[in-house]
């Protein structure tokens, strides 16, 4: 189909204002949170309603055009990265809550739907929802969805995957389809939800998403604590979790970290080579009590200074120096790349003597963040653009530390997803015959490959379909994928 | 397709002597008997058994403990059980990570065990004993617990799979955080071995509470039994379990809590003054709490146990469906068990009268598919089954079901017919 008929055609579905084609305007959405890879799509289109979504996808179905769908655009994979030639599905228009059920603990919204928005609209009844990704008060909770989006306080209550509860896709086909029970539990058939949750937009779009809400904890004990180095930090994360207490967050920094917050948040950081941010939560009696058990740990591993939050105001301002941790790389370093690798929370000090190593070895500084209580490391490489090859040097450190993660038994990422920037990294982590029988899923859901094609597997693969509306496929044709 | 000696030749070659025999009687799957049972002592064994399978066109059961055969439809044919019972290794338990890898056929009493002595375990607790972790990942198996701890899919973080062609793949890892690749561990967890062998599967581990008690309410009706689980699922106490039992002889809602030896006082007496308001409140002794089973299913011999799923709020809509319909269809002595806070509710009754039996589940699934329920006969005789099929319709989402199946099992050699949709 010709450009000019295809937005003619868009625009008969969304309206003209839904539809941009300009150049100038289409650059603003060449990229996601993770800048360096840069594609300006052939169109971007703006629903209004899962009806609006349906018809954009079956055009594009029909068309053989390939289509991404993006939230608030925060993601740093580049999930939501546009392909050439493709449409861009925004789904920032579609921001209505739909409908809130208190006594079933569930909550309907759209796509669009800020995170941050969904606890506001149930805190006057003691609700929240859990998951709380740095990015809350920005991202959208379907970019959550399609990333299975973590958070602080996952350690706890789960990522977001163990959250929804149900979700109405329109399929790569452009057909509607209801997964999971939503209100009710344990619906037959395949955990078909469980399999589209964290499939960064390759499977279709959730146009319409139940949450599960979870009640607000009695009550909630926060402490910040200083120490020497990360050993003495991680030894007090190990001894918590060795006496069996689940906080709902330990969040550790390091100095590097600490320095760049304080000067961007002033939350009088203690001076130490290391800080945890822990915080427990749950009935009164019962998080009393284990309170005082991590504050003798922290004290058993030499803290040299504790803070305990006195309110509210001051768990929000400990909190504030945690989520700023990325942003405030800005006041140390001009360029950083954010790397994201999950180890065994046992791996820890070898991991992190690892990347001090590595750090030498490619003299670049790496500030560490990380969800300590789950492993999950945020090692920010800093490095300035203008040296020249500075900026490829820091992505390969960072492919060395997430290289160091898999040696030690863990993941490639925890919770940014694999989306544009780790697809090459995979095969370090699955065989072909693990990522072909995950791209069997794919072929099921999508298998002309039109939903964000090009992510998360190195070696895109077609399905064996007879092809359907079209006769070859346009990604065959371009030499993107290879017949399965 | 060769002669069955033949097959057996092959077979004993992969597994040896020791571990192929002929099937018998008790090997049937709802009357339909395979010829053979294999017990493959490794992933690369099962792999060989899959291509044999695959090539000589033959139909393949997988099989744990064996706890579970009777659920779903009657397979349409059957030739191979693949038993995991030789595979029965705790791969890796480090308390650190509150981790474990295990092979599919560890059962999960010789599981909680292993693992007592770090004061973990995992945080499932399906009602029959000798059930494997393979079984339990394949039929979704859950008890009491999932009101706080999830249902396995919650727990499980990686898997080891092999396809009806052999291909042997994992999904997954062995962190609990992790978002690299598609979550098959998810898709096949309530497989119910239609879309391959579970070989391998990792969970994460919880630390097991230093105490617990069980405070129960006695109830009258239906919309008491509803307030009261109601009352729980708001409060801030955060229970374990939100059991209920309803039948003539006891009408109750019992709640489980588990705590720190510091904590338990506290919340067992907000937990009393939360019920008091309903009826009689007390702590069950432990003898009542294992009598429950813990919270047991309603068996009846040869009877059948049907399982509903509705939102929890309309619990006593529920019960008062349940209790009418089995009234007007003549069922006797119907026995109501179920997790309140979540929605699931158990009944059980004789399979005696047919007639009533089947009527009494096509008009369950006439209410609670049309309010967004499901209604699945968790246990039946073969001749009801036949009659109403032990899965409801489903939803729009059965087509994808089919195409799932499809593309993983495309000879259709895995279970067939047992699943949603004859699938």
């Amino acid at each position: 189909m010709e450009r000019s008929r295809l937005i003619k055609e868009m625009e008969g579905i969304v309206g003209a204002q839904g539809v941009i084609h300009e150049h100038e305007q289409l650059r603003t959405y060449e990229c996601d949170g993770l800048m360096n890879y840069r594609v300006i799509p052939d169109l971007v289109v703006l629903p209004e309603t899962g009806k609006h979504v349906q018809n954009i996808v079956k055009l594009c179905y029909d068309e053989g055009i390939p289509f991404v769908a993006r939230g608030s655009g925060t993601g740093l994979s580049g999930g939501a990265l546009p392909v050439e030639s493709g449409v861009l599905i925004v789904l920032s228009r579609m921001r209505k809550i739909l409908e809130v059920d208190i006594p079933n603990q569930r909550i309907v919204v759209e796509p669009g739907v800020v995170n941050m928005w969904v606890s506001q609209e149930v805190a006057d009844e003691g609700y929240y929802y859990a998951p709380d990704p740095a990015s809350q008060i920005v991202s959208s909770i379907g970019g959550n969805l399609a990333e299975n989006s973590g958070g602080v306080h996952c350690l706890k209550y789960g990522f977001t995957t163990n959250h929804v509860m149900g979700a109405e896709v329109v399929l790569p086909d452009g057909s509607v389809t209801h997964i999971g029970g939503g209100r009710a539990p344990d619906a037959p058939g395949y955990d078909l939800l469980g399999a589209f949750v964290g499939s960064e937009g390759t499977l279709g779009i959730a146009t319409r998403i139940t949450l599960r809400l979870c009640r607000v904890p009695e009550a909630v004990h926060t402490l910040l604590a200083g120490f020497e180095g990360t050993e003495g930090a991680g030894g007090a994360v190990s001894g918590i979790i060795g006496e069996g207490i689940i906080p709902a967050a330990i969040e550790m920094m390091d100095r590097l970290t600490m320095e760049a917050v304080e000067e961007a948040v002033h939350p009088g950081l203690p001076d130490a080579g290391a800080v945890l941010v822990i915080e427990l939560d749950g009935p009164e009696a019962e998080v009393e009590e284990q309170f005082g058990r991590v504050l003798e740990i922290c004290e058993e591993n030499e803290a040299t200074e504790i803070r305990v939050a006195e309110d509210d105001e001051e768990r929000a301002l400990f909190w504030k120096a945690r989520k700023a941790a990325f942003g405030a790389m800005g006041r140390i370093s001009n360029d950083y790349y954010v790397q994201d690798g999950v180890i065994p929370r046992t791996e820890l000090p070898a991991v992190l003597g690892r990347i001090s190593e590595l750090a030498g070895e490619y003299g670049l500084r790496v500030a560490n963040v990380f969800h300590a209580g789950d492993g999950n490391l945020h090692p920010l490489v800093l490095y300035n653009n203008d040296n020249e090859g500075e900026a490829e040097k820091a992505e390969k450190l960072a492919g060395e530390i997430v290289f160091a993660c898999l040696e030690h038994g863990g993941s490639l990422t925890g919770e940014h997803g694999i989306g544009e920037d780790k697809k090459k990294y995979m095969p370090k982590m699955f065989t072909d015959d693990d990522m072909n029988v995950m791209q069997l899923l794919r072929c099921a859901f999508d298998p002309h490959q039109l939903a964000n094609p090009g992510k998360i597997f190195p070696t895109p693969r077609l399905c064996g379909e007879r092809p359907g509306p079209f006769h070859m496929h346009p990604l065959q044709k371009a030499g993107i994928v290879e017949q399965f | 397709m060769q002669t069955e000696k033949g097959l057996a030749e092959d077979l004993r070659h992969i597994v040896g002597q020791d571990n192929l025999r002929e099937a018998t009687e008790q090997d049937a799957v709802d009357g339909v008997e395979p010829d053979f049972v294999v017990e493959p002592g490794s992933i690369e064994e099962i792999s060989d058994l899959m291509k044999l399978a695959a090539r000589e066109g033959l139909a393949v059961a997988p099989r744990g403990g064996g706890t579970k055969m009777h659920i779903g439809d009657p397979p349409r044919r059957l030739d191979l059980i693949v038993s995991t019972a030789r595979m029965n290794e705790v791969l890796e338990h480090t308390p650190g990570d509150q981790i474990i890898r295990l092979e599919a056929g560890v059962k999960l009493e010789d599981l909680q065990e292993h693992i007592s002595g770090s004061d973990q375990m995992l945080a499932i607790d399906p009602p029959e004993s000798g059930a494997t972790i393979g079984g339990i990942v394949a039929a979704n198996s859950s008890g009491p617990r999932r009101y706080r701890y999830g249902t396995i899919r919650d727990l499980i973080i990686g898997i080891t799979v092999v396809l009806h062609d052999g291909t042997v793949a994992k999904a997954g890892g062995k962190v609990v955080k992790n978002v690299a690749g598609y979550d098959l561990s998810k898709l096949f967890t309530g497989s119910l071995g239609t879309l391959g062998v579970i070989a391998n599967a990792n969970f994460r581990l919880h630390p097991r509470p230093g105490s617990s008690r069980t405070v129960a309410v006695e109830v009258t009706e239906p919309q008491q039994a509803q307030a009261a689980a109601q009352a729980i699922v708001h409060s801030q106490v955060e229970a374990t379990a939100v059991e209920l039992q309803y039948d003539e002889n006891e009408k109750q809602l019992a709640v489980l809590l588990e705590s720190i030896p510091g904590g338990i006082d506290a919340k067992a007496e907000t937990t009393s003054f939360l019920l008091k308001q309903f009826g009689e409140v007390r702590t069950l002794s432990d003898e009542e709490v294992n009598h429950l089973g813990p919270l047991a299913p309603p068996e009846v011999a040869d009877g059948v146990v049907l399982k509903i799923g509705a939102p929890p709020a309309e619990l006593a809509a529920v019960l008062v469906a349940v209790l009418g319909a089995a009234e007007r269809k003549g069922l006797a002595h119907p026995r109501i068990t179920g997790h309140a806070g979540t929605g699931v509710t158990l009944v059980g009754f004789s399979g005696e009268n047919e007639d009533g039996a089947a009527g009494f589940v096509e008009e369950m699934r006439e209410i609670w598919v049309r309010r967004g329920g499901n209604v699945t006969l968790q246990r039946a005789p073969l001749t009801l089954k036949q009659r109403v099929s032990t899965w409801d319709n489903g939803g729009d989402y059965l087509g994808l079901v089919r195409r799932v199946k499809e593309k993983f099992d495309p000879r259709g050699g895995m279970n067939p017919g047992r699943f949603l949709g004859g699938n």
